[in-house]
């Protein structure tokens, strides 16, 4: 478990933040620039000192102004990977990848080559950072934080700073990080996309508060939280294993609770856990199951819940699957469709979810057991 | 230029000697205190600028005259050194160095200091993340990417070393093989009749080693500044 409890003067800035997240698979931090996010991964890191209140990680305190427990950074042993890399420019990539490798650690000894192996840096040791693209210094400044044998790895915003290729060719790293090496992640961000891929909790952080912590396919569904987890990108968060490939046109099969949704095409194997998300404006509703149409997706559903977004437009929060096992959608309409449509709460209705609409950056895998804590929250 | 006499080989020896010893005695104090200057904030600050800062401005034989009172065998600290110590600074090669380091010693810290003030506290930072404690950090962090400050502060220390005339002569006088530096042993040509000719030697040796100095700087602090750029 990671706890945190603590409170932060910056000028005119107040911090206040309380959670517990799980010390396993991926706790991500979300929220506007200027939320809070950085100055909580500082404090962790013990880069910053808390005015009051307590930190511990697996049971040991970090922080306590009322114990008087301060234990200096360099003693935490957590992983820090910066927005901006932060390489040591006097040192080769090797230099740098060893800086803070722990001798004499017993047991559980994560090796250079291996570690070099899975970020795919052979070609760059003998290097020096300053002649390295921003994606290459972002693998080496894992690399570095990861042979530090961490606890927990921290991540500030680590694609911020890299165009949209970069971020595509570093995301594989981290997630196999998540699943090879099953190290717990805290995972600073402000893109959605990036965090449904990844996290399993999330922490949504607002002007220097936690204004909600948990799961993410529960935050992202609730509704008092749009205006924190984006109104463009609304939608459900899905939890789903993939079922079968189509090869031929190139598509995928997701099975979850409310049958089948067909995507394009998955690169995991069969059985793989996923966790897809489908924005609300990508769901259109019909009142009679619809024919000839390009829709691949369709399925039926109970409107549950009709909630006013921005005029004219309003968010349908729809039930599918069988009772007790049902998931939620959510299908962003017009206010004139509701109105023509008759769409009232308890209306049975069919849910259409465009093919195309789910590409590559709206699912991840997911570890369906990530440890021992999992409902701790 | 024909060969060196016996004499300006001296000369030249004894001040080469007093610039390197100033020089390496005073880089650990010029370091601490660009270390204080640069990142620490404490009560009686300005007053350390201030008195570290002084030999720029003061005329070197009032510094030379303080360093005399001080450091004289019956000085206050110079008088228990001795005592305790045995070691003395009247009058010998010893008390040239630390006349120059004295002198030599605002320029060096100021020097180090504006490096010490553009190194990326950032990059200490991630280093602490990685489990190295301040002294590490300050090792194999600060003091490589201030380097070119270093670099920097010492050579401009060893040439204004070798080049001290004021405060010498007036802390330990102009004795011949023990404290007649470069200049010291100029000054005494010009006094003598027909020292015209040895004088010009004297005075083209002093330009060819300041010339010296500086452009082996100016190349080291290349290398230097490439490296800590990053590149190779």
């Amino acid at each position: 478990m990671i706890e945190i409890d603590v409170e932060k003067r910056l000028g005119d800035f107040h911090l206040t933040a309380r959670f517990a997240a799980p010390a396993a698979g991926v706790t991500a931090l979300f929220g506007r620039s200027g939320a809070g996010k950085t100055t909580l991964v500082n404090l962790l890191a013990g880069l910053e000192r808390p005015d009051r209140g307590r930190i511990a990680v697996a049971g040991e305190v970090l922080f306590s102004a009322e114990d008087g427990v301060d234990v200096p950074t360099e003693r935490r042993r957590l992983g820090y990977v910066f927005q901006e890399g932060r390489l040591f420019p006097h040192y080769s990539v090797r230099g740098n990848l060893i800086y803070g490798r722990r001798r004499g650690a017993r047991g559980t000894a994560v090796s250079v080559d291996a570690v070099v192996a899975l970020l795919g840096l052979e070609a760059l040791l003998d290097r020096r950072p300053g002649d390295l693209s921003g994606g290459e210094k972002q693998r080496v400044a894992i690399g570095r934080a990861l042979l530090a044998e961490p606890r927990i790895l921290l991540m500030d915003e680590p694609l911020a700073s890299l165009d949209t290729p970069r971020k595509a060719e570093i995301m594989p790293f981290i997630e196999r990080l998540r699943d090879e090496l099953r190290i717990p992640i805290i995972y600073v961000s402000h893109a959605m996309e990036e965090i449904v891929r990844l996290a399993d909790t999330l922490v949504l952080l607002s002007q220097g508060c936690v204004a909600a912590a948990g799961p993410i396919e529960e935050l992202t569904s609730r509704l008092d939280l749009r205006p924190l987890t984006g109104r463009y990108d609304a939608g459900a968060v899905v939890r789903a294993t993939v079922a079968g490939h189509d090869v031929t046109y190139g598509l995928s099969e997701l099975a979850f609770p409310g049958g089948r949704l067909r995507v394009s095409h998955v690169a995991l194997p069969l059985g793989t856990p996923v966790r897809a998300r489908i924005r609300a404006r990508d769901v259109a509703l019909a009142t009679t199951r619809p024919v000839g149409i390009s829709f691949r997706n369709v399925f039926a559903a109970r409107v549950s819940e009709i909630a006013p977004e921005r005029a004219p437009i309003v968010d349908v929060r729809l039930d599918i699957g069988s009772p007790g096992q049902s998931v939620t959608l959510w299908a962003r309409v017009t206010a004139r469709a509701v109105q023509e449509l008759g769409l009232t709460p308890g209306r049975e209705v069919f849910a259409l979810v465009k093919t195309v609409a789910l590409g590559r950056s709206s699912y991840g895998r997911y570890d369906p057991a990530p440890g021992e804590d999992d409902d701790a929250l | 230029m024909p060969a060196l006499s016996p004499l300006e080989i001296e000369a030249l020896r004894l001040s080469l000697r007093v610039g390197l010893v100033s020089v390496a005695a005073s880089l650990p104090f010029g370091l601490a205190v660009a270390w204080l200057l640069a990142r620490r904030q404490f009560p009686g600050k300005i007053l350390l600028d201030g008195i570290v800062h002084l030999p720029l401005v003061l005329p070197p034989v009032v510094v030379g005259y303080g360093l005399l009172v001080l450091f004289g065998r019956r000085g206050a600290i110079g008088g228990w050194l001795y005592d305790a110590l045995g070691v003395t600074f009247a009058f010998n090669w010893k008390g040239a160095a630390l006349a120059s380091a004295v002198m030599a010693f605002p320029l060096m810290v100021r020097a180090m200091r504006l490096s010490l003030e553009l190194v990326d506290r950032r990059l200490e930072a991630a280093a602490r993340t990685l489990g190295a404690g301040r002294l590490r950090v300050f090792l194999t962090i600060t003091v490589p990417l201030m380097a070119p400050g270093i670099l920097t502060g010492a050579i401009l220390g060893f040439a204004r070393s070798i080049s001290e005339f004021g405060a010498t002569i007036t802390f330990v006088s102009n004795i011949p093989g023990e404290t007649r530096t470069l200049p010291l042993a100029l000054y005494a040509l010009t006094q003598v009749p027909g020292g015209d000719a040895a004088a010009w030697r004297l005075a083209v040796l002093s330009v060819l080693l300041a010339m010296a100095a500086l452009v082996a700087s100016e190349l080291l602090a290349r290398r230097l500044d490439r490296r800590i750029r990053g590149v190779a």
